[in-house]
């Protein structure tokens, strides 16, 4: 499988491909804009001493998340297709580490 | 450069093959070794039980085989030889010529390998660990010498070896199956490798992480376990069986896929309800994430988490139901061959039933406070690993060995093996259910008379023998095979319906002249009925490219090997950090010259693969 036997010449769907490289580039770069941004006010939050722990904390986990999400998606190509088996399991891991921490926090009282 | 790449001596073949067939082999011998020093220790454990006041071995030294015993029939034994199975036929199974990381499986093979040796070097290092293979960390932290660092350092090492076969499994039945093997054509055992592999993926982690833990407490002056410091020793159970609960499944999932290729096979049908087969695999896969405190009940989490653990227990019991029935609808109607594997898997049913039953007894989280730690749920967890797992490792050498190695293991003997073995485990296992229910606790190196456990445990020693036995014929058959077993076709059991008994018996080292195109459920079948001769192939036939061998994945293991016993023995003597250092340099140093040395490997070329296809279709 690993071998393309029939990929043929390389030089095919060119101009498709240049514009397509283009067109992940922009959202490249707006994706890292942002996340530079989402950092910013990371720190912010963190700083500004008018917000309590209880607010600060939960928000840039939440921006954490918004984070890892540009990540996989824009920069690993998460977005691309064929990558639905590499989601299933990455969301499947999740579930089962939510899952665990989940009961710890509910069920198990140590 | 591939003449003269072969010719070798067989050792240094074997010592550097990145060949999955040939590592299927040395997963064998070297599982096979480790099932037998698992039954030396049980068959101490039963000579020791077999009477009352018995000084066969000490208290002390019982504990350490009792604990040698579990470690290595889960981690040596049971996981290796599975991995030898799949080695041997998944690739071929999914029409592929090699796993998709063959210098990986390798390094998975030598990692478990070296891990292995590093633990049972502790029998001649100041004694084995002795705190149970589940090594509780209230226990474990306590016990003197280092057979406990001897535990949690080997099973760190081979752990690594699991994780890499199983993400190498994974990758491998992903990408690389042939042309038309859809996910819901592939045969059973390679869906249940696939699942298997990736609850190894996932349970394999928390054991690292809680063997960390351990390992800086006993090693390191860390204090993760240890309540007078701040730490708690309720979390090694936690992390212990959330890996623990689903290493389970991993056992015992490829059992259940090597039954269904079995029992297909010599029912001569397709197997019943495939889809729903695959659904009940993928199901018990995924709740056996959500189970691991039923081991726990008696820990003292409470009623809501006792009954919730339990309820989620107790679910398991459903998919599981529906493979049995699948099962026994496939052989309804069926035209049955009794062979030595369709032995097992019909001595299996009943078996697995019943350890499936008081599993679910052992769920009902009231009743295991009278179960708990009783001989009850020694005879629960041998009916479930033996009956399951070993009858199908059995079963499954026996089936594949021809494809393996190329020649037919002797039926009679095969039988006889079968019914020593079956017999000896229900003789062993059935009657501790009633030792455990009389009060006899598990893990007791002795008992005194006059409490009625007296025959029981006699009977259970007498079985041990049985099963003894059935395993020293099994040796004898394979020995006697080995010298004067006749040539195995490429169909060796005339009614193969996957793909792997469409090439010659054993594999050529391409596996595929050419790949394969896979045309329905059951491929070879599917050409049969057909009344073709052989496969439908994919590509026309050309330069094969193989991976070079390599000797790196030994050196990267006897690295981290040697590191362990320098970091082991680093308090007690001033060379062990130095030691410690040098083998986790050889470790990095082979990994590092990995990755610089360019390694093309090489070609097989068409006129050799011509020449070998005619010599093979002669034999």
């Amino acid at each position: 499988m690993e071998n393309h036997t029939n990929s043929g010449n390389p030089n095919v769907d060119l101009a498709y491909r240049r514009k397509k490289n283009a067109e992940d580039m922009k959202h490249q770069v707006i994706s890292f804009a942002l996340m530079i941004f989402l950092t910013l006010i990371a720190f912010f939050a963190v700083g500004y001493d008018k917000f309590s722990p209880w607010f600060s904390v939960p928000f840039i986990v939440l921006l954490a998340i918004v984070q890892v999400g540009f990540q996989l998606y824009y920069f690993m190509h998460m977005s691309h297709r064929g990558h639905e088996l590499p989601a299933l399991f990455l969301y499947s891991g999740v579930f089962v580490a939510f899952l665990t921490i989940w009961a710890f926090m509910t069920v198990i009282w140590w | 450069m591939s003449t003269v790449a072969r010719k070798k001596s067989l050792i240094w073949d074997y010592l550097t093959t990145v060949d999955h067939k040939k590592i299927a082999i040395l997963y064998l011998i070297a599982g096979g070794l480790f099932f037998l020093m698992g039954g030396v220790e049980a068959l101490f454990i039963r000579i020791q039980l077999a009477v009352p006041n018995n000084d066969f071995v000490s208290a002390g030294l019982y504990n350490e085989i009792l604990t040698m015993h579990g470690t290595t029939m889960i981690f040596l034994a049971a996981m290796p030889l599975l991995f030898a199975l799949m080695n041997a036929v998944v690739p071929i199974q999914i029409g592929a010529r090699d796993v998709a990381f063959p210098f990986l499986n390798a390094l998975g093979f030598w990692l478990f390998f070296f891990g292995g040796l590093f633990l049972n070097c502790s029998w001649f290092l100041g004694g084995a660990p002795d705190a149970g293979w589940t090594s509780y960390a209230s226990l474990s932290l306590e016990s003197p010498g280092h057979g406990i660092d001897f535990y949690v350092l080997g099973l760190q090492i081979s752990g690594l070896g699991t994780l890499i076969g199983g993400i190498n499994f994974l990758v491998t039945i992903v990408n690389m199956r042939a042309p038309g093997m859809t996910y819901m054509r592939m045969p059973l055992f390679t869906w249940t490798t696939f699942v298997a592999s990736a609850l190894i993926l996932f349970a394999f982690p928390p054991l690292t992480v809680g063997l960390i833990f351990m390992m800086m407490d006993r090693l390191f002056g860390g204090n993760f376990f240890d309540p007078a410091l701040g730490g708690n020793t309720i979390i090694w159970e936690h992390l212990f069986w959330i890996f623990g609960h689903p290493e389970v499944y991993i056992l015992v999932l490829p059992a259940f896929g090597i039954f269904s290729e079995i029992i297909s096979t010599f029912s001569k049908k397709r197997l019943f309800g495939y889809s729903s087969m695959v659904f009940a695999v993928v199901l018990i896969g995924f709740l056996g994430f959500m189970v691991w405190a039923h081991h726990m009940f008696t820990v003292g989490m409470g009623p809501i988490a006792n009954a919730i653990f339990a309820v989620a227990t107790m679910a398991i019991a459903v998919p599981t139901g529906i493979k049995i029935f699948n099962w026994l609808f496939t052989l309804w109607g069926g035209n049955i061959r009794f062979t030595t594997p369709m032995l097992y898997a019909i001595g299996f049913i009943p078996s697995f039933v019943m350890g499936g039953v008081t599993g679910v007894m052992n769920a009902t989280a009231a009743a295991d406070y009278q179960y708990h730690d009783s001989y009850f749920v020694v005879a629960h967890f041998h009916y479930v690993i033996v009956g399951g797992v070993v009858l199908a490792l059995l079963a499954g050498t026996h089936y594949w060995w021809p494809k393996m190695f190329g020649k037919m293991l002797s039926e009679k003997l095969g039988k006889v093996t079968f019914w020593l073995f079956f017999i000896g485990f229900h003789l062993t296992f059935f009657i501790q259910h009633f030792l455990g229910l009389m009060g006899m606790p598990r893990r007791v190196f002795t008992f005194l008379p006059g409490q009625g456990w007296e025959t029981g445990n006699l009977i259970s020693s007498i079985g041990a023998f049985f099963m003894a036995a059935g395993t020293i014929v099994l040796l004898v058959n394979i020995v006697i095979t080995t010298f004067k077993g006749k040539k195995a076709e490429a169909d060796a059991w005339g009614d193969g319906r996957t793909l792997e008994w469409a090439v010659s018996s054993p594999a050529p080292e391409y596996n595929f002249a050419q790949t394969p195109l896979v045309r329905g459920l059951d491929a070879l079948w599917v050409e049969k009925m057909e009344g073709k001769k052989g496969l439908t192939p994919a590509e026309p036939l050309g330069d094969i490219h193989m991976p070079n061998p390599s000797f790196l994945p030994f050196v990267i293991s006897l690295g981290l090997f040697i590191s362990a016993f320098g970091f082991m023995y680093h308090k007690d003597y001033s060379w062990g950090l130095m030691v410690g250092i040098v083998g986790l340099l050889i470790t990095f140093g082979a990994m590092f010259l990995r990755s610089v040395i360019d390694d093309h490997g090489y070609h097989i070329h068409k006129e050799e693969i011509m020449e070998a296809e005619k010599k093979g279709a002669k034999a």
